[in-house]
């Protein structure tokens, strides 16, 4: 079995912040883990700007923000990244297992810090109702899908949910020239920035129907079409309110969970609910010198957010290892 | 497996030519490749299971619930003993977990105990009536309101697509040519021809000695064709939730309720890839491609799963699907047509088709025998599969040396569900041309985040071995494409 | 004519009414600093927008590298400059901040890299 002092776990703006900060802090033996072949996580795809604005007092796009902790840590000799790294298994003493082509190691640390993200609530999560076509995606797999492989995802689009990743979708769609149809948001308001809404829909003549859901999806082999209707406070449908709307494309944006499998399966004391770790303080978990930071410890609306509370993790970390937390 | 790509010209005469590559028709085509037959599969969609045996709940039934003296009864019975053999001799997985019909009073344990009486009469062994404190003790989940249940022990899980491709893939290496993504339009007969079949599809025209109509949802359109038109299959479509795979402790056992007049009920499943599930409803529909599912579908799930097992939680679903049962009356029908002789039908192939599936294969090769085929057994006939690889069911020591001896096995693409890059590949060697194709047989997309981080993967493989370009890739055939459009200069 | 907008220069998100006469802003109300003027004016006279996009690259490890335009562009430019982005390929390494297109569609605005190829 491999020692080290301090593995962290995922190679996002997360976890490159907590590693750095580690280093920082006094950790000399770190090693990061990143499943992608690539550091930067999923800034990667975010090609859009509006990072970084507090963290560097300048607007910077999802890449360069990355790329600011990309060049740091390939600076850093004391940090091994470890790219195409995926952690299968972890226990309540330290203990993971990862594996890379090739490969497949035990690792033991004195301290461990989970940056793994969050994924995206899917289609079969919000219940939406209807045929299972091909043309149905997440957002964040449509703009992986247009921004690091060059693939258009469809040309008449639905998008449902106007948090920040749905608005940031529609344009990209409408810049990439499809067809922008609607997006529906069940809310009265929608949750993303006044800026987006402004530049990402009204800048395209998009409509954004508020207080508003998808009934029911059509289509059997590529969608046809979906059926909206207008919702009440209790966000039922309002009886006659429904209509239809002809698209090939529907773009799901329904919000983010934490992806905390690995310290579920190593004992954590989870809150269910919102999938992340019960704890009084941020970054901590119930087992010691297990931390969670970034979107995996509760989802933030800004990378800078993430970074900053990362940076306390490293910190945690490094006393954790000095014995001094 | 070699998936024959049909071409117009087909010279080939065929002894059998099967219409339907569900599980039915690949159970028959396996049986049938022990003999000296030149046999044809015919396919309508771009991958095997597609039809009715991609949406199977994965239960080989013990046949009870069934009346006794009927072809379903009979057929599940003793498929149920032949699928042991068949699972280890092509290397699929076959637990035996047992299953609980579920009593809530006094009155419902009279029922479980006329259902065990029948079921005794089908020689279903080891059945005893289980108290509360046996339930308590092994289904500890278990509503307490549930006083008594039927403990039918021999009732096992499988994983239907799995089963079907397996089969498929022994049978094309005991020499039955398999055509997919050709769909049977017309059927010449000519009157006492030493050949008197001539299939027309979409892509070529066959000539075979006997036809065997496996057709699923379809096949009373193809007897039809024949102008044997005395059965009409109505869909009856099921509703199915998946739960994540955290959950897979949920039940010991698959938990049936009491049976109704018109299906086994709604039930707590156990699959073979560890997520449990719960369903199926049952509605009739008209539409044959009506896999639509609903809110209403859901509710009802929830509220008859609920009453058996308090804790399941809508939270917990991470997929639901629809599929539809193919319904010709009351029993499966399993002939030969007289009028038409050597065709034969094996249609309203519903619920418990899946279990009966090895002993339909056998009364059909009986049909074959009294009507003329001559049946010769080869002198070599390679009845082992070597057993698909998936890593997710390996152990560590397993796992260590699949790395290895072939990195690919190290290089995780579906990370919900732990799927290599390898077993990505080898389902493309192994047939699948499709995105739900690669999910049905690796379980990458399966999971909880659906799809959403490695279907550019897969796509990336897919198209590099298949060799064609992302936009062509659908998710399941036909006109199911995936992207629309890529960027090129 | 009367023109409502939210503006978008900082997180207040005011709500801007401008008096419009043949194009011109005559008249600004509703901004609570004059960043909100500022932007009404620029948004009834000449609304920009900072463009973000990917190019096509050939034989690098990434197959489309980012982009951006070192400044805000016209917003009615933006399709044109989209158009012109599609018809572009990236053969040879570049870096983040690298030039990829100078004074991309004579806006004095720099097409850039985002991200090392």
């Amino acid at each position: 079995m491999i020692k080290r002092d301090l593995i962290v776990v995922g190679g996002g703006p997360a976890g490159m912040a907590a590693a750095l900060s580690a280093h920082e802090h006094g950790v000399k033996d770190i090693l990061l883990l990143e499943r992608d072949q690539f550091l930067g996580g999923i800034l990667n795809q975010c090609i859009h700007p509006g990072f970084g604005l507090t963290y560097f007092k300048e607007i910077l796009t999802g890449p360069e923000y990355a790329d600011r902790f990309i060049k740091k840590i390939t600076a850093v000799k004391d940090i091994e990244v470890s790219l195409k790294t995926f952690v299968t298994q972890l226990t309540g003493k330290k203990v993971l297992t990862s594996l890379s082509p090739g490969r497949m190691d035990e690792i033991k640390a004195k301290a461990i810090i989970m940056a793994t993200g969050c994924r995206e609530r899917t289609r079969e999560m919000a219940h939406i109702a209807g045929t299972r076509p091909a043309g149905i995606f997440s957002a964040g797999l449509a703009q992986k899908l247009i921004n690091i492989e060059g693939l258009l995802p469809g040309k008449e689009v639905v998008i449902v949910g106007s948090g920040d990743i749905g608005l940031i979708m529609a344009r990209r769609m409408a810049l990439e020239g499809a067809h922008v149809k609607a997006v529906i948001e069940i809310q009265k308001v929608s949750k993303g920035l006044v800026r987006n809404v402004v530049q990402c829909l009204n800048d395209f003549d998009i409509p954004l129907y508020l207080s508003h859901k998808i009934i029911k999806i059509h289509g059997k082999d590529r969608v046809e079409k979906v059926d909206v209707a207008r919702v009440d406070e209790n966000f039922c449908e309002i009886a006659g309110s429904q209509f239809e709307i002809a698209c090939d494309t529907v773009l799901i944006s329904a919000g983010l969970i934490p992806e905390n499998e690995l310290i579920e399966m190593a004992g954590v004391v989870m809150d269910k609910k919102t999938n992340t770790p019960v704890s009084d303080k941020v970054n901590q978990t119930s087992i010691d010198g297990l931390f969670v930071c970034g979107n995996a410890y509760q989802i933030y609306d800004l990378a800078d957010s993430v970074t900053k509370d990362s940076i306390l993790a490293g910190k945690m970390a490094a006393e954790y290892i000095r014995g001094k937390l | 497996m070699p998936l024959i790509k049909p071409s117009p010209n087909n010279n080939t005469i065929y002894d059998v030519l099967i219409i339907g590559g569900g599980v039915v028709g690949c159970a028959i085509a396996r049986e049938l490749s022990k003999y000296r037959l030149t046999i044809a599969l015919l396919e309508k969609e771009i991958e095997l299971a597609f039809g009715v045996s991609k949406s199977n709940s994965g239960i080989i039934h013990p046949g009870t619930q069934n009346k006794f003296g009927s072809l379903k009864g009979k057929l599940c019975v003793k498929g149920n003993k032949l699928i042991r053999k068949i699972a280890k001799e092509l290397g699929i997985d076959f637990k035996e977990v047992g299953e609980l019909i579920v009593a809530f009073n006094d009155e419902d344990i009279e029922h479980l105990k006329d259902i065990q009486k029948e079921a005794k009469r089908f020689g279903i062994a080891k059945m005893k009536i289980v108290d509360r404190a046996w339930l308590s003790k092994n289904e500890p989940n278990l509503s307490p309101d549930i006083v008594a249940a039927l403990y039918v022990p021999s009732a096992g899980i499988i994983s239907p697509y799995r089963m079907t491709y397996d089969l498929a893939e022994n049978a094309a290496k005991n020499g039955v040519e398999i055509f997919t993504d050709n769909k049977v339009l017309k059927i010449n007969v000519l009157k006492n021809a030493q050949v008197p079949f001539e299939i027309s599809t979409t892509q070529s025209i066959y000539r075979s000695r006997f036809v065997i109509n496996a057709a699923g949802l379809f096949a009373d359109e193809i007897s039809k064709l024949v102008g044997v038109d005395d059965f009409t299959i109505t869909p009856r479509k099921g509703q199915e939730f998946l739960l994540d795979k955290k959950r897979e402790n949920l039940t010991n056992h698959l938990i049936f309720p009491l049976p109704s007049k018109e299906s086994k009920g709604v039930l707590v499943i156990k699959t073979s890839d560890g997520n449990p599930m719960v369903g199926p409803t049952a509605q009739s529909v008209n539409d044959k491609e009506d896999r639509a599912t609903d809110e209403e579908g859901l509710n009802t799930v929830l509220s008859f799963v609920k009453r058996m097992v308090p804790s399941i939680n809508g939270h917990d679903i991470i997929a639901y699907f629809a599929g539809l049962r193919p319904v010709a009356g009351d029993d499966f029908i399993i002939r030969h047509e007289p009028k038409v002789p050597g065709f034969i039908n094996v249609a309203g192939i519903q619920s418990p088709g899946l279990t009966a599936a090895p002993a339909i294969a056998l009364m059909v090769v009986d049909i074959l025998k009294n009507n003329g085929c001559r049946l010769q057994k080869k002198k070599i006939f390679n009845k082992f599969r070597e057993k698909t690889v998936h890593l997710f069911k390996a152990d560590r020591k397993k796992m260590k040396r699949l790395i290895k001896e072939d990195e690919r096995y190290g290089d995780i693409v579906c990370r919900c569900e732990m799927v290599s890059r390898k077993e990505i590949e080898d389902a493309i060697d192994r047939g699948a041309r499709t995105l739900d194709g690669i999910k049905f047989r690796t379980r990458a997309q399966a999971g909880r985040c659906h799809g959403g981080f490695c279907t550019t993967r897969i796509l990336k493989i897919l198209s590099e071995k298949m060799k064609v370009p992302v936009t062509a890739l659908t998710k399941r055939g036909r006109g199911s494409i995936v992207v629309m459009g890529e960027r090129k200069v | 004519m009367k023109k409502e907008f939210t503006c978008i220069e900082c997180p207040n998100g005011c709500r801007l009414c401008v008096d419009v006469k043949d194009g011109k802003a005559v008249s600004v109300e509703g901004f609570k600093c004059p960043k909100g003027e500022k932007y009404a004016l620029a948004e009834i006279e000449n609304p920009t927008r900072i463009l973000t996009s990917v190019v096509l690259a050939e034989g690098l490890s990434l197959k489309m590298v980012p982009v951006k335009t070192s400044q805000a562009i016209p917003k009615r430019l933006m399709m044109v400059a989209v158009d012109e982005i599609k018809k572009l390929k990236i053969t040879q390494a570049v870096k983040v901040g690298d030039v990829i297109v100078k004074n991309f569609l004579d806006t004095d605005a720099d097409l850039i890299a985002t991200r090392d190829s």
